[in-house]
């Protein structure tokens, strides 16, 4: 079982926190913390796993991890899962996450932790890894973001009558701000104005799990 | 209206969403507690409006302010809002928030049953799939519970999307309702073979993580799983099974030889690095399930070891790490394979990474042997003074303490080595441990009692600089050795050299700055050290120097008179009196030392740890029992006293019947003395007689290790335990140049004898003598002491509650609870499966029946019978296949399958059998009370005993039940009812055979599902069934997203000769008036021997009118209203030649046409029933003499006379 799945940066501000074990929002906050300090403080080059111990639930857990660029991505889980296995899932997790979002960098994950959510929720059920195919994951969250934008498309269709609606009521200007504000919806991507320098998560090709 | 609507969607466009939101939190770096609260008081605000995606915007906001660490909970209603809403897109937002938030005390969860099954039965499969999702983060016991039995059905939907997604949340399912897991345990099993592998993979999963808990349920999966094992490549599903065997060998050795072969293959053959380890991990396992008697398997550790030294010695410091941890497993059992890669080991305790070193330090735990102690202990100190970080430290500094302590000193041959090497740890600054490191020094100071002299020697300097210990912090834990410290100086003061300094040591004022309990140690001691130095000075005559000294007592003890401690305060003035009183006997020069010294007599034994609860609790003792009235509830719970050492053990009492004799006092109080007796902090006038310890001999008898002493060791000042390593080689080197010496006179004087022996002595381990005269003390246990362990068991351990047998047949009380509306032909479709194969095994439990009941019940015991057999038999096969070589793959096949197969060909029959059980019953009772009352009572108590067990079936039969206790109101009739079946032909060919049935879906009016049966008749394996059908303008198959109409839909099995199984189809239709036909086709490829061949089956689907009926109770008081009502059509038929009973009658059209008695009266009944559209229909069943008229009332005309004729059909077959 995984019991918890941690995303957060270089400085510990978390990106993505899903617990499969019910604890409060503090307690939460001080595992994000205390995982945060253990794994921050590990060089580059020595190995994906730590004994969690004390962080959560008893010796039977481990952290498994991988640092991408800025971001900590943090598996924590008992010892019916396989530490390679696990390694790997969070590369497939990595690379979906990439496809999804083409170049994936960690402003993505910021303004969109819901689709990260709905990805991850593709992968991960209930602290069961539920499916490992790429593009098994890649077309289930295309299909749902299919339906997703069909149902906008209605609200769209809805508003661009309603703005003429209101141009017949004689509401001068509320067109003109309906409409940005629907472009400004249609946009997937959000302005980029926070410029951080590249940090784009480079996915390194590492043997793949198949 | 619409106007308001847009504006609504409008508005929205200038809320806030979660980019704005996280863009005004990243530009509010400095005040952005203040900023968040603000947009909280948005969100508040946001959630008050109508505007469904106002809402759901809110909520996904709220969900990233969780993230940060926001309490959400206060939402918890308006997130159920947006989990009800019907687009998908603000479901979803819906379901997250909850899975992030929700839990079992989340008290709005309750409301959401309803709206997470219309989500699972829903259409589209993205909103199944999001509340399976979200369901399985929190699901709680009641949402387990009512939902089991929905998401068992959608185990066997037709995508395997939602397949996956459902196998997956059984488990979460089990674990919180266990009862669930037996009756859904089949079809999971069934799923292990799903034709698509992301299913398999998720049944797979689950099993693992069951058989994990409780392994030896699922011993009987064993040839399955090996099965899929040979078979699979998917390399998930190998790892989690060979996972499972890992853990199901420990309880068949025999599968262990089995699975070695198929194991080493892998190892040899795969290149996936996570596959390798998980494969030498479960060899392992098999080793060490072998590991008595199986001499011949040291190929398999060679291999293993070799592997993993492969892994150690890779630059992967991951693949390192795994390999250390599986040779930390292998060291258990074969601890000479591990041992000849030390070098190894110890060039990893020098690795960069902690994880490395830590796992080496595990290893070194095994690999010790009194040669190499000193030498790697010596190591690792010296890794201690290195670390940086405490943790790691205090890792090493437990480690140390273990390696030495482990079974009972075993390796330590000096003991003055390993005080002096707890001394210096004791230099350590910020250590947790200090309680260990104290606990081990008392432990050595009591049990080795040639180690006491110099320990205390020890101790005493210790006490001399505990200014250096405590001057750090308060709170630094190491300040615990000077509790150890005081204790032993105290204890054996009779083996100080300069009591009087160590008394004054332990006088200082700075001792009043340690902590409370530290104190009351040294104040307790100081009294021993004062009375063992009052004897000294009076034995030499030294009077002036005794006054001296309890002056000395008397001016330092008030400071701890004064002490905020209460312990401290009470012994200190406790003793400032009693030494006042030895003062003025002092001043009267009586002697007063011997009396002093008595205080303190006798020796304390070391306990074991778990003597104490090895107690066994004499008879009729209920230490629950209040021995006074409880107290009221207003008293506030007293502070547990702080434990100094030891956590205060667990007491898991049990209730006995109190029952107090003389005798039981008698021992209570025996049990009592000896609880004082074996309490080291009980003083005790003299040593406890030793024979009361029957299992554990004492002190006297204890086996000593006799050594005569070769050199004294003493090593002046603080000790180094550096010097005593070299020290200890020079006296090894002495004592093996004296046995040989020795061993050169005896050989001058017996040659041949001892040649042999000479040249295995010089390295062998029992040569190194220790240096001290060793007798370890054994701890003492009780009288009686229970020899199990048992009692190291979690009693809350949640995955206890499923270890449950599940190769026993389901009991009847064990059906999974289904939904209450439901009715009757709900019981048919497969997701009832399950529960109808327990109703085989049916126990008889009522007695009460009639003989006919009893004929019935030969014939189920027939049955169960047979499920026995198949269970034995099924035993047998596991045997046999552990027994034989590997079996061809297809053996295991019809083992888990034959029995699914005839589950579902016996089940309409069963549920017949089941509702007419019932309805007798309800008869009976009813025919009870017009016969005059009487076996009434006596069968009112029975009835009472199985109302238990009937509660759970009547819930979930509720409008069965509502059919029987209409009917009940006729007259009794005994005849039984023949067998029904609501399953019709479809259509039939040599290979396969079709029936089916259809249901109408409550919760969509315009669905139905219809159940299709298919049956494999031949020889061939059948496999790519498809099913199609030609839609009608009205009625049309769903087909998945994106399909064109013509394509058909594929059945989600494959079926083996023999076989039959169930698959689901919806339809969607707009009117229900008229009943339809539709032509379909099913294509399958049949298999056999000789090849494949493509075959195809024509059929016709008859959606009669009766299927789009739903069987719904009415009471007849609404029945009436509803008559009165005006607005119904009405029509009616009569059928001739009528010779069945009308109870048959009555229930030949509640089952097949979907109706529910009423009323019934004589031969004259009424019947009601509702359609999936809400068509109300009503019906007035007269019986004359060989004929039944029908009269019948509807809301559409057309509908009902549809109706009628097909009734009239299904009664003129009578």
């Amino acid at each position: 079982m995984i019991k918890a799945i941690l995303i957060f940066n270089n400085h510990g501000k978390p990106r993505l926190s899903k617990f499969y074990q019910r604890y409060s929002e503090d307690t939460q906050q001080q595992i994000i913390r205390e995982t945060f300090h253990l794994v921050s403080k590990r060089d580059e080059n020595v190995c994906n796993f730590l004994e969690g111990g004390l962080l959560i639930g008893g010796s039977d857990n481990k952290l498994i991890y991988r640092h991408y660029a800025t971001l900590y991505f943090v598996f924590c889980v008992d010892s019916s899962e396989s530490e390679l296995g696990i390694l790997d899932l969070i590369q497939v997790f990595v690379e979906t996450l990439d496809k999804c979002f083409e170049n994936v960098c960690e402003l993505d994950l910021i303004f969109h932790v819901d689709k990260v959510h709905n990805i991850l929720a593709e992968m991960v059920m209930g602290g069961m890894v539920l499916e490992t195919n790429m593009n098994e994951i890649v077309t289930q969250i295309d299909a749902q973001n299919k339906l997703e934008k069909s149902e906008y498309m209605n609200v769209f269709t809805g508003i661009f009558c309603i703005s003429s609606l209101y141009t017949q009521a004689g509401l001068a200007g509320a067109p003109a701000r309906a409409v940005s504000a629907v472009k400004n919806m249609n946009l997937p991507e959000i302005p980029r104005n926070i410029n951080i320098g590249d940090i784009s998560i480079k996915v390194p090709n590492l043997p793949s799990f198949k | 209206m619409a106007l308001k609507m847009v504006k609504g969607s409008i508005d929205r466009m200038f809320d806030k969403n979660l980019q704005d939101l996280v863009r005004g939190i990243r530009n509010h770096k400095e005040d952005e507690a203040k900023y968040i609260s603000q947009c909280i008081d948005e969100i508040k605000q946001e959630l008050k409006q109508d505007n469904i995606a106002v809402k759901a915007n809110a909520v996904c906001k709220l969900t990233y302010l969780q993230m940060l660490g926001y309490d959400i909970s206060w939402a918890a209603f308006n997130i159920i809002e947006v989990m009800s809403a019907s687009k998908f897109t603000f479901k979803r937002i819906g379901y997250l928030a909850a899975s992030q938030c929700f839990h079992e005390g989340t008290d709005v969860i309750m409301l959401t049953t309803n709206q997470i099954r219309k989500d699972l039965s829903s259409p589209n499969q993205y909103d199944t799939g999001v509340a399976l999702t979200g369901l399985s983060c929190f699901v709680t016991p009641d949402l387990a519970r009512d939902l089991a039995n929905d998401i068992m059905t959608l185990m066997s939907h037709t995508k395997p999307y939602i397949r996956k997604k459902a196998v997956l949340i059984m488990y979460k399912v089990f674990l919180k309702y266990p009862e669930s897991l037996r009756p859904a345990f089949p079809r999971l099993k069934e799923k292990l073979e799903d034709p698509d592998p992301g299913v398999q993979s998720a049944a797979v999963n689950v099993i693992c993580e069951l058989a994990r808990r409780n392994p030896k349920n699922y011993l009987s999966l064993a040839p399955l799983f090996f099965k899929l094992m040979t078979s699979s490549t998917n390399n998930w599903v190998l790892i989690k099974i060979i996972k499972l065997f890992g853990a199901l060998t420990p309880l068949e050795p025999r599968l262990g030889k089995k699975l070695i072969e198929p194991l080493t293959n892998l190892i040899h053959s795969t290149s996936a690095m996570s596959l390798l380890y998980e494969c030498v991990n479960t060899v392992i396992a098999v080793l060490i399930s072998l590991s008595s008697g199986m001499p011949n398997h040291s190929a398999s550790i060679q291999l293993c070891v070799q592997k993993l030294r492969i892994l150690i010695e890779d630059s992967d410091q991951n693949l390192k790490y795994l390999g250390l941890l599986a040779m930390s497993k292998i060291l258990k059992t074969h601890p000479k394979s591990v041992q000849s890669h030390k070098d190894l080991i110890l060039q990893c305790l020098d690795d960069k990474d902690e994880s490395i070193r830590l796992r080496a330090l595990d290893l070194l735990y095994g690999m010790v042997s009194k040669k190499n102690l000193m030498e790697i202990v010596k190591k690792l100190m010296i890794h201690v003074d290195k670390a940086e970080g405490t943790t790691y430290r205090d890792e090493l500094l437990t480690k140390i303490i273990d390696i030495c302590s482990q079974s009972n000193y075993q390796y330590i041959t000096n003991f003055e080595w390993y005080i002096s090497i707890l001394v210096e740890l004791t230099r350590l600054e910020g250590t947790r441990h200090g309680h260990l490191i104290a606990a081990q020094m008392l432990d050595v100071a009591i049990r080795v009692k040639a180690i006491r002299k110099f320990a205390v020697s020890q101790m005493a300097m210790l006490l001399d600089n505990a200014h250096l210990i405590a001057s750090n912090t308060q709170r630094n834990g190491i300040c615990e050795v000077l509790y150890a410290a005081a204790w032993i100086c105290g204890e054996f003061s009779e083996h100080l050299e300069e009591a009087n300094q160590t008394l004054e040591a332990m006088l200082r004022p700075k001792v009043t700055t340690l902590p409370g309990h530290i104190q009351a140690v040294y104040v307790q001691n100081m009294v021993k050290l004062y009375a063992s130095i009052l004897q000294q000075k009076e034995q030499s005559g030294e009077k002036e120097a005794a006054q001296e000294i309890t002056q000395l007592m008397i001016e330092r003890l008030p400071q701890f008179v004064q002490s905020a401690d209460l312990e401290v305060q009470e012994r200190a003035s406790c003793i400032l009196q009693l030494i006042k009183y030895i003062q003025k006997l002092q001043i009267k020069e009586v002697p007063v030392a011997e009396e002093v010294i008595a205080l303190f007599a006798g020796e304390l034994n070391p306990v074991a740890p778990k003597a104490q609860k090895k107690v066994p609790v004499p008879e009729g003792l209920d230490l629950d029992a209040w021995i006074n009235e409880p107290p009221s509830d207003s008293e506030s719970e007293d502070e547990k006293p702080k434990t100094i050492f030891h956590d205060e053990e667990q007491r898991h009492s049990r209730h006995r019947q109190p029952e107090i004799d003389e005798e039981e006092l008698a021992r209570r109080r025996e049990a009592r003395k000896q609880e004082q007796a074996n309490n080291p902090f009980y003083i005790k006038s003299s040593p406890s007689p030793q024979k009361r310890y029957q299992d554990t001999p004492g002190v006297e008898h204890i086996p000593v290790v006799q050594i005569d002493l070769s050199v004294p060791l003493k090593v002046p000042g603080m000790p180094m335990s550096d010097q005593y390593v070299k020290l200890e080689e020079e006296r090894r080197h002495k004592q093996k140049l004296e046995k040989d010496k020795k061993k050169k006179k005896q050989k001058k004087e017996k040659r041949g004898k001892h040649h042999r022996h000479n040249s295995l002595h010089t390295e062998s381990e029992e040569d190194i003598a220790p240096a001290h005269h060793v007798d370890i003390i054994t701890e003492e246990m009780p009288e009686n002491a229970l020899p199990s362990d048992e009692d190291d068991k979690d009693p809350n351990d949640p995955y206890k509650a499923l270890d449950i047998d599940l190769d026993k047949p389901l009991a009847d009380s064990e059906k999974l609870p289904v939904q209450r509306h439901r009715n009757v032909e709900n019981l048919k479709s497969p997701d009832s499966e399950a529960p109808l194969v327990e109703k085989k095994s049916k126990k008889p439990k009522k007695k009460e029946k009639k003989h006919k009941e009893k004929e019935r019940e030969k014939g189920k015991k027939k049955e169960k019978k047979v499920v026995e057999e198949e269970d034995e038999k099924k035993g047998e096969d596991l045997d046999f296949w552990l027994s034989t070589a590997p079996p061809p793959a297809s053996t295991t096949q019809p083992q888990s399958e034959p029995e699914v197969g005839a589950a579902v060909v016996a089940e309409p029959q069963e549920v017949k059998k089941e509702e007419r059980e019932e309805r007798d019953e309800e008869e009976e009772d009813e025919g009870k009370k017009s016969s005059k009352h009487k076996k009434k009572k006596h069968k009112k108590e029975k009835e009472e005993k199985s109302k238990d067990k009937k509660k759970s079936k009547k819930k979930s039969h509720h409008s069965e039940e509502e059919t029987t206790e209409s009917v009940q109101n006729g007259t009794l009739d005994d005849e039984p009812l023949p067998p029904m079946s609501s399953y019709r032909l479809l259509a039939e060919n040599p290979y396969i055979k079709m029936t089916y049935d259809i249901q109408g879906n409550l919760q969509n009016d315009s669905q139905v599902t219809v159940s299709v049966i298919f049956e494999n008749k031949s020889t061939s394996f059948l496999k790519s069934m498809e099913l199609n059908v030609l839609d009608s303008l009205n009625t049309k198959m769903l087909r998945p997203e994106g399909s064109s109409v013509h394509d058909g839909i594929p059945v989600p099995f494959q079926l083996p000769p023999g076989i039959s199984n169930e698959a689901q189809f919806v339809f969607t239709l707009q009117s229900i008036v008229m009943a339809q036909k539709l032509k379909g086709t099913l294509s399958f490829i049949v298999k056999n021997d000789e090849g494949s061949t493509h075959e195809k089956l024509d059929f016709k689907l008859h959606f009669s009118c009766a299927s789009y009926l739903i069987t719904t109770p009415c009471y007849s008081d609404a029945f009436a209203k509803l008559l009165e009502s005006g607005d119904l059509h009405m029509s009616s038929i009569k059928v001739d030649g009528i010779s069945i009973s009308f109870q048959h009658l009555l229930a030949k059209i509640c089952f097949h046409h979907h109706f529910s008695v009423v009323e019934r009266v004589d031969s004259c009944a009424s019947m009601y029933s509702r359609s999936i559209q809400g068509h109300h229909v009503c019906l007035l069943v007269k019986k004359g003499e060989n004929s039944v008229s029908i009269d019948g009332k509807c809301n559409d005309s057309t509908l009902l006379s549809n109706l009628l004729d097909e009734m009239k059909e299904t009664l003129s077959k009578c």
